[in-house]
């Protein structure tokens, strides 16, 4: 069993998106966090301070850790922003803003 | 011809909804607005339409309730009574007087880079709450989510975070959690609660009125047996594992006084740790525009009236307790709301169904809080190491220090001196943590912007005369 | 209960300025007490930017105070510099157009005869200091001495480095005075504290103090909103403001008056800050200041439009009538002594101000003529009812 199984979802045709450089599928209607979830990627920001790894925390948009570079805009919601076909997913490291 | 009075109806989860369909079936036009792409809030968080769910209800609770309500809201839209604006991510709002307009300042898209405004002549805030966590080594490990975070997850993704969870803290998010996750083919290696729920039949008097309640309850026990989850009661976790990622949680068995019982820790490998320690409300909107708290939740009226003129308030924003609790309060504020805009006293003998629910179910709530308080003595165990703000990474020794010998006594003065709740999220991660460990009160924080606010947004505020 | 302590000195204030007080007290081999109601840098220190400042000063006594401050800071900086974020990092004064750039000018030349040190920029040279500053300016003018710090922790560290006793959470009910006027110390809401000298460094709330003592010092609100960014690597590196900045500061207007002053900081988020209205003790947000703000800081640097404000609080900024602070001993009720009122400026003015103290306190010849910070120069008619 999965959760597209027990919802009986048939979802629209997978989408490829790029993480890092690698291409990923993506279904269309899931976020950001979702795709990269359904990859086995948990992570996907380092800290500013001593650049540990983070992803989804609260997955509502409260906690800002699971913050990501998408088409060159740091500091985007994984959780909240919807993949759309060809997006570029960075890992951002610091503020996202080409922290030295 | 007059206009008919306008209610904006802030949230569109199951208060909001209620409020918003209360009002417009008598005789006000409503603007509900709404972060999420769909109506249903968090309790009622649907799938993305493109992932084309045919049975979202596996994941669900109370979904013939969802049902009506979904069925209502479409009616009123069509019937051009509701307007709903979906994607809109409120940040402020602004009333210019005591009779005046109240002005939503919501950013739209998921980008939030767009600013727009909505007038109306009250306004409902359903502003719905979010999870408590409080810290323990390793919880900033990734693999290590709220338990609500799972489940929205799951909810509105259709994705797990991994194949084997652990689902821990306090309170009642963490059944529907476990067994939602169970239901979608994790395995739950453990539910480990730190209160002890048998404490809940002692609470007789608030029980006895909750025979739905009590159902509600058997039925995910039995989910659980069926799913072969293990329940460790009057356990917690001690510390989450893992080198860049969870690989395992430590768990030990807590004595009356919430205290580690000495040999009882034994490590659970995992690679998600579900987590929470119950839920706060969302008050920032109502404590700019005035509204008088009462602890960390929006005072109310038996109208569900903030002490401000044509503000009311419903939901878990004036205290949480649950989905049906804030359909009672949504559906009384949306009655005396319709009523008071067309200038007459609401008769409260006609939501006297809705009031009785209230009553019960906030008594209930009550008796949850005291079963699901986390346990005594958590705070004392966190190492000075540990980080505690997420955003700052400030630790909890930074804390204990400022609290300690720099002479702070408050959480705004911790914050001046540590940066912890000073980052993205302002605190609303941290604050109970800080507040635990620095021995003062955990009090609503200040926050002007509900959420950042792009600098050229505010720029293009319109100016006033 | 009721417990008596004695002491040498009560400073009322746990603010940027009774730290500093405390600190040159002690150095001056006095016994202080630090008695605050709140929490240290609980009332305008924690709220403020923490600007050290010598370009924003006119010629005459508060330039003279900023540069003897200036220095002192710069010494407190060698032991307590990274603790309390200390960043000498200078001033860049903007002209966007070419009168403004002579007024500037005009000014800057003044404050070089007076000891600071002003240099002048060209307006294509501006980017070399500031390379996201918008282009097109006329010009402006860099001043290297101008420094910043993060003013609750600098209030917080030098307060428990002070060796002075903390009292935090202890309200000052009333000044204790003898039949003939003098002072001797304060009544608390935990009992009475002896001393042959107060100082009231209570900030905003000054005038209230010296009403318990039975003085007037009419010390005012004065609100300022400041922005707060997300953080960002360091892509503002001075203090950087427009030329009508000083105009603004000077202006005895009540209304809304805003311009822009942007910084980077230590910790990442860039602040813009000051807006000036007098408005009582009203802490409600103002959509108008905060607009004001942005669309100046953006004017100035283009870039932040797409940056996002995380939050925004306001403060209370003490001014006495004549921009002026009050330092110094009051005739009025002897064992009284002053070190408030220092508006927009006080982290700034607080080790020049504690120093001052600190020599009156010792009976020693002060480092600058106190004259101009006299605490009574508001009587008009000799009294000392308020």
């Amino acid at each position: 069993m999965n959760p597209l199984k027990s919802a009986r979802a048939r979802p629209g045709e997978t989408c490829t998106v790029s993480f890092d450089g690698r291409p990923l599928p993506a279904l269309p209607g899931q976020t950001v966090a979702a795709a990269l979830w359904a990859a086995g990627v948990t992570a996907w920001r380092s800290t500013r301070g001593t650049g540990e790894p983070r992803g989804v925390f609260c997955g509502i948009g409260v906690c800002f850790d699971c913050l990501v570079t998408v088409n060159g805009r740091p500091n985007q919601r994984a959780c909240l922003v919807p993949v759309r076909p060809g997006d570029v997913i960075r890992t951002q490291e610091g503020t996202g803003h080409g922290d030295d | 011809m007059t206009e008919p009075p306008r209610l904006t109806v802030v949230g569109a989860g199951p208060a909001g909804l209620a409020g918003a369909l209360a009002a417009a079936a008598r005789g006000v036009r409503v603007t509900l607005v709404d972060a999420a792409e769909q109506a249903g809030g968090q309790f009622y968080r649907q799938p993305a339409p493109a992932l084309g769910a045919r049975r979202p209800q596996a994941l669900h609770h109370q979904w013939r309730t969802w049902e009506r309500l979904r069925d209502a809201l479409a009616r009123h839209r069509a019937a051009g009574r509701i307007t709903h604006l979906t994607d809109h991510h409120v940040w402020c709002l602004e009333r210019e007087s005591d009779a005046g307009p109240v002005t939503v300042h919501a950013l739209r898209g998921p980008a939030q880079e767009v600013g727009v405004t909505v007038r109306a002549d009250a306004v409902l805030l359903a502003t719905g709450g979010y999870e408590r966590v409080l810290p323990f080594p390793g919880w900033t490990l990734p693999g290590v989510v709220t338990a609500g975070g799972a489940q929205a997850m799951l909810k509105g993704g259709l994705v797990l975070p991994g194949r084997t969870v652990v689902v821990a803290g306090t309170g009642p998010l963490l059944l529907p959690v476990a067994t939602g996750l169970a239901a979608a083919g994790a395995r739950v290696a453990a539910l480990v609660e730190s209160a002890d729920p048998a404490a809940l039949l002692r609470r007789a008097p608030a029980l006895a009125a909750q025979p739905g309640k009590l159902a509600e309850g058997a039925g995910y026990a039995a989910r659980l047996l069926r799913h072969g989850v293990r329940t460790l009661a009057r356990h917690t976790v001690v510390a989450a594992h893992g080198t860049g990622r969870l690989e395992a949680v430590t768990v030990a068995a807590l004595d009356r006084d919430g205290r580690l019982r000495p040999g009882s820790a034994r490590r659970i490998p995992c690679d998600t740790l579900a987590v929470g320690h119950g839920m706060l409300p969302h008050t920032d909107l109502a404590e700019t525009l005035g509204c008088t708290l009462s602890g960390t939740a929006v005072r109310v009226d038996a109208e569900q009236r903030t002490d401000v003129p044509g503000v009311w308030a419903a939901g878990e924003a004036t205290g949480v307790g649950g989905a049906a609790l804030a359909l009672a309060e949504g559906h009384i504020a949306g009655r005396s709301a319709a009523a008071r805009l067309h200038g007459t006293t609401p008769d409260p003998g006609r939501w006297a169904a809705a009031d009785r629910a209230r009553t019960r179910l906030r008594e209930f709530a009550t008796a949850l809080d005291d079963v699901y308080a986390p346990p005594a003595g958590w705070a004392d165990r966190v190492p000075d190491g540990t980080v505690v703000c997420r955003c700052e990474e400030v630790t909890a020794g930074q804390v204990r220090d400022a609290a300690g010998t720099l002479g702070a006594g408050d959480l705004r003065t911790v914050k001046l001196l540590t940066r912890a709740g000073m980052g993205w999220c302002q605190g609303r991660m941290c604050g109970p943590a800080v507040a635990g460990l620095a021995g003062c009160p955990l009090t609503a924080g200040r926050r002007p912007f509900a959420r950042p606010v792009p600098l050229g947004v505010l720029a293009a505020l319109p100016e006033k005369e | 209960m009721t417990k008596r302590l004695t002491c040498d000195v009560v400073v009322v204030g746990a603010g940027m300025v009774g730290a500093a007080c405390a600190w040159y007290a002690v150095r001056a081999g006095l016994d202080v007490r630090l008695v605050d109601r709140g929490p240290v840098s609980g009332g305008t220190t924690g709220a403020g930017e923490g600007n050290l400042l010598v370009s924003d000063k006119e010629p005459g006594p508060e330039l003279e105070l900023a540069l003897l401050s200036a220095r002192l800071w710069a010494e407190l900086a060698r032991e307590h510099g990274a603790a309390i974020e200390y960043e000498p990092k200078g001033g860049l004064v903007v002209a966007s157009t070419a009168p403004a750039l002579d007024a500037l000018r005009d000014f800057a030349a003044g404050q070089r005869d007076a000891g600071v040190t002003a240099v002048p920029v060209d307006g294509g040279r501006l980017a070399e200091l500031e390379p996201r500053l918008a282009p097109g300016m006329a010009g402006g003018v860099h001043y290297p001495q101008d420094a910043q710090v993060m003013p609750a922790l600098a209030a917080a560290h030098l307060a428990r480095a002070s060796g002075a006793a903390l009292h935090p959470g202890q309200a000052v009910t009333g000044v204790l005075r003898t039949a003939d006027g003098t002072v001797y110390g304060v009544r608390t809401d935990r009992g009475e504290i002896h001393a042959p000298a107060v100082v009231n460094a209570a900030g905003t709330w000054g005038g209230d103090l010296a009403a318990l003592a039975g003085v007037r010092l009419p010390v005012l609100p004065r609100r300022g909103f400041v922005l707060v960014t997300e953080p960002l690597p360091r892509m503002v590196r001075h203090k950087v403001y427009a030329a009508d900045y000083v105009a603004d500061v000077a202006s005895d207007s009540a209304a809304l008056r805003s311009s822009p002053v942007v910084e980077g900081t230590a910790a990442g988020p860039v602040l813009i800050g000051a807006t000036r209205e007098r408005v009582g003790f009203d802490r409600s947000l103002s959509l108008d200041a905060v607009r004001a703000l942005a669309a100046g800081a953006v004017g100035l640097f283009p870039f932040l439009e797409r940056v996002r404000a995380l939050r925004t609080y306001a403060g209370f900024r003490p001014y006495l009538p004549d921009h002026l602070p009050a330092i110094g001993p009051d005739p009025r009720a002897p064992g009284l002594f002053h070190a408030c009122g220092h508006e927009g400026a006080g982290i700034g003015l607080a080790p020049g101000t504690g120093r001052l103290i600190a020599q009156a306190l010792t009976g020693k010849a002060p480092e600058l003529d106190l004259t101009p910070f006299r605490p009574e120069r508001f009587d008009t008619d000799g009294g000392d009812a308020r």
